[in-house]
């Protein structure tokens, strides 16, 4: 480990505090420039989607539970938008999955 | 207040479960529960946090945790944006740092349901009970994620990422060009991560990488119409 944890954290957290700030404090208009609206629309949910997959598929003791899990919670999330039971669903199917493997 | 303290309470139950698991994240990158109890504190970030442990875990170059911090946490831009268009002339300045530090994707949500002009000290209440359950949450999974049996951990650890699905997917049941950008990021992110060559990159440079390009050329081939928030 070469680098500091506290600089890491003052970092993350610095850079985090000012964008959730600096458009409140700054920007009193709203944003009419298409393609930055656009870019601000798109970005949420291309970068959750990209640190889902392949994480997601890794992230437990085998990889079938983890295609499982994410199929599982996609499809409670299609029908349900409470964060607490899609994420809930994830983690029943992959404890129930290696019940069945393991 | 206590109106937001009522709504914050499955907000915070949910809490309790995802930090716990990003307490497991932190500290296999490295982390004591103070650490990472502080730093769960000032990110209030599920994406964000993770995406930055990782980073940690990684020991990357400060530069690589200043960017995917950015990336992870682009959408808050945006809803702080929205927030700012809720604010009443009246409501003092100082109200504006406070909200705009405790606007998470689900207080976010609460908020913008709620009709008329932003009441802060609604927020104040969700924040109150949200806040430590977050921070705390955190701490524990830190310290406990090693007295769990390997199976427990393995299913808590997806909470996390059923957390994001829970965020990106609902939408798309309005947008359907969302559902096709999703499509396209999950395929475009499992090819990159298998990859040979790609592959030797960090998780945290490839995310930046592929947002750019996936959301930029949404952007200019798919530019939201005016009308949509």
């Amino acid at each position: 480990m070469t680098h500091n944890i506290y600089i890491y954290i003052f970092l993350m957290a610095a850079v985090t505090i000012l964008i959730r700030l600096l458009p409140l404090t700054l920007i009193r208009r709203e944003i009419k420039q298409p393609f930055l609206r656009s870019f601000l629309h798109y970005v949420p949910y291309v970068t959750l989607a990209v640190m889902t997959v392949p994480g997601i598929f890794y992230a437990t003791l085998t990889p079938i539970s983890g295609v499982i899990a994410f199929i599982v919670a996609s499809c409670f999330a299609f029908f349900t938008d409470s964060i607490f039971y899609v994420a809930a669903a994830a983690c029943v199917a992959v404890y129930v999955t290696e019940l069945f493997l393991f | 207040m206590l109106a937001g303290v009522r709504d914050g309470v499955p907000i915070a139950l949910g809490y309790l479960v995802v930090s716990f698991t990003l307490g497991i994240i932190a500290r296999e990158a490295g982390l004591n529960d103070f650490e990472g109890a502080i730093a769960s504190f000032f990110n209030l970030a599920s994406a964000g946090e993770y995406a930055g442990f990782m980073t940690i875990k990684a020991d990357a170059p400060y530069l690589e945790i200043v960017l995917i911090t950015l990336v992870a946490n682009a959408r808050y831009m945006l809803m702080t944006c929205v927030l700012s268009q809720k604010f009443s002339d009246k409501t003092p300045f100082v109200h504006r740092i406070f909200v705009g530090f405790g606007a998470t994707d689900e207080i976010f949500g609460i908020t913008v349901r709620r009709k008329g002009a932003l009441n802060p000290y609604y927020n104040y209440g969700a924040m109150l009970i949200a806040v430590p359950a977050w921070t705390i949450g955190t701490a524990i999974g830190i310290d406990m994620g090693n007295i769990l049996p390997n199976h427990a951990v393995s299913a808590l650890g997806v909470a996390l990422y059923g957390m994001f699905l829970a965020v990106i997917i609902p939408p798309i049941k309005e947008e359907k060009i969302l559902g096709i950008l999703i499509l396209i990021s999950f395929v475009a992110s499992f090819i990159a991560a298998n990859l040979p060559l790609v592959s030797e990159v960090s998780a945290g440079t490839r995310t930046i990488v592929l947002t750019l390009i996936i959301a930029g050329g949404a952007a200019y081939f798919k530019p939201v119409a005016e009308d949509k928030k």
